[in-house]
């Protein structure tokens, strides 16, 4: 499993992909902390961590595009799938590769904070509660993703999918005051994103149902991935 | 060794295997041949565990391969038909991450450098393997299947897309692997399996239509000979006259632009020892149809296997001729009653 882990990162930065994801992201969460902290004179980083949270939505597909369609495509998940590693080991590997880039790319809010705490009383725990939780919603946005990249050959295809998915679940709660059913309402409402990340990690609070919930969706996911894979054995 | 009993693969409505047995001893080379689409890859496939089939067993060591896949794939070295690579990578840091992934407990570097020398690659070992000509690439493949010392080695038609020169150093290669390892080779290309292999597997829409050492094979038919005569007078006339010939089995007109009227070629096949060019003489000298060509043949590895296949397939429409003659019989009686 650590070999794949390894391959696979390095992998990012062997291509454009790393990179570019890792600049953009650097832009364009540098521009949020500019606009919701620096301008307006704020010491919390609640802006900036939920302009990171609409972000990854974004670019999470970027990251999880190549994992399954590329070696499908390639035919190198030959070489992957006749060594001696059981298929967990493979997803695992991968699954961890992409966090871990998900993760070097929030680190960017460590500057921020940083910057913010020379000038000011910075609240620390808060930050470290919204890192976190940045880290579950990265992670189980990966494997929305993995999943969609492990139904196809085709990376734009599993690009496309995985952002119209991803964007669906942002606009989740928008759809819900649509909904005149109240039950419907309620049910969904325990599948935001929006409601189990932006309601509790930015402000300080890590709640034991948000948690379950991220890793509930990873593992949900990273199920999927298993069986998709272990269907294109049999078919 | 490898011991395949009953393999049978569908791809939704297609047979692509169906009921594939075979066994391989160990230190053996076996050829799998056969045209294009006959199933060849699929059971690589299967034998390695990257696909399922639908019914039947394969055992490695005695490992099953659905049962218990990580300990049969560890004595497996597979070179699959497009070699996977990772083209962003160095050759020395792709054999590294094959290493690494088939948890292998020898000294790495001595170990992958020996490997990297015996397939003549040590050379090329820091450059980017999307740099490489195909050959290059087609021998990391191969140094990647032999990460490990696997027992087994399977190769899908190694020697494909690559010049004459490479394919001879491919196939020494492969020779030289006997020594240490059984391997299965697959091609569709004879006189290769004949150089190289000690036993040819015939494998023709996704059935086995041959398994046997090339000398046997060539035994088999070594009784059988063909001639070719150039003969002139009436097309139907000749046959007949050459079928009642002893020893002709069957007599084939040859599709040939006609220079002379009446002057045709013929393709005889004749069976056992006995030289018919005498009785062939005579025959047509009592009824005076000038011999203007005569040319005798044996067959090749290359005649068998198209025979082989071509029965396989008369077979097949010879059916359903009979079956589509009884239909026409059929609607006949039924118009003119």
């Amino acid at each position: 499993m650590f070999t794949i882990f390894k391959k696979e990162f390095e992998s990012y930065f062997f291509s454009a992909i790393g990179y570019m994801v890792l600049t953009f992201l650097f832009l364009i969460g540098s521009l949020f902390f500019f606009i919701s902290s620096v301008i307006v004179n704020n010491s919390s980083l609640i802006g900036t961590f939920s302009g990171f949270f609409s972000l990854t939505a974004f670019f999470s597909p970027i990251i999880t595009m190549r994992l399954f369609s590329e070696e499908r495509n390639k035919k190198t998940d030959q070489v992957l799938l006749t060594a001696p590693v059981k298929i967990s080991s493979i997803i695992a590997g991968k699954y961890l590769a992409a966090t871990a880039l998900h993760v070097v790319s929030i680190s960017v809010t460590l500057i921020y904070a940083f910057v913010i705490s020379k000038f000011s009383s910075f609240d620390w725990p808060v930050f470290f509660a919204s890192f976190f939780g940045m880290v579950l919603v990265g992670s189980a946005f990966i494997s929305v993703g993995m999943f969609f990249s492990s139904l196809t050959e085709s990376q734009v295809v599993a690009v496309v999918v995985t952002l119209v998915f991803n964007v669906l679940i942002l606009m989740l709660d928008g759809l819900l005051y649509s909904i005149p059913f109240k039950f419907l309402t309620d049910i969904l409402k325990n599948f935001s994103f929006t409601e189990h990340f932006l309601q509790s990690f930015p402000l300080g609070m890590i709640k034991f149902k948000d948690v379950v919930f991220f890793l509930s969706v990873s593992a949900v996911f990273i199920f999927l991935t298993s069986r998709a894979i272990e269907k294109r054995r049999w078919s | 060794m490898v011991e395949v009993d009953g393999l049978t693969k569908r791809y939704g409505d297609h047979l692509a295997l169906n009921n594939v047995s075979f066994s391989v001893k160990e230190g053996e080379i076996l050829g799998f041949l056969g045209p294009n689409g006959a199933g060849k890859s699929t059971t690589m496939n299967i034998l390695t565990g990257y696909l399922s089939s639908n019914s039947g067993t394969v055992k490695i060591l005695g490992f099953d391969i659905m049962e218990n896949p990580i300990g049969a794939k560890k004595n497996i070295g597979y070179l699959p038909e497009v070699p996977p690579l990772y083209p962003e990578m160095t050759v020395i840091s792709y054999l590294k991450f094959i290493f690494g992934i088939k948890k292998i407990k020898l000294k790495k570097e001595e170990h992958i450098t020996e490997i990297m020398a015996n397939t003549g690659i040590l050379e090329v070992s820091g450059r980017l393997i999307k740099n490489l000509s195909k050959g290059y690439k087609q021998r990391v493949g191969l140094a990647g299947a032999l990460i490990g010392d696997p027992k087994v080695v399977i190769l899908d038609e190694p020697t494909v897309g690559l010049d004459p020169k490479q394919i001879i150093e491919i196939r020494n290669l492969i020779k030289d692997l006997k020594k240490k390892h059984t391997v299965i080779f697959s091609s569709h290309i004879l006189s290769e399996v004949q150089s190289v292999c000690d036993r040819v597997l015939v494998i023709n829409k996704g059935k086995i239509v041959a398994n046997d050492t090339t000398n046997n094979l060539s035994k088999q038919l070594k009784n059988k000979y063909a001639l070719r005569a150039i003969i002139e007078g009436k097309e139907e006339f000749i046959v007949d006259l050459l079928k009642s010939i002893e020893g002709v089995e069957c007599v084939e007109v040859l599709d040939n632009s006609k220079t002379q009227k009446d002057v045709n070629e013929y393709k005889l096949d004749v069976s056992g020892q006995k030289d018919i060019r005498r009785d062939l003489f005579f025959t047509l000298s009592k009824t005076s149809n000038p011999l203007l060509g005569l040319e005798s043949s044996n067959f090749s590895l290359e005649e068998i296997f198209l025979k082989l296949v071509e029965n396989d397939s008369k077979d097949e429409t010879s059916d359903k001729k009979i079956e589509n003659n009884k239909k026409e019989n059929e609607d006949l009686a039924r118009i003119s009653s």
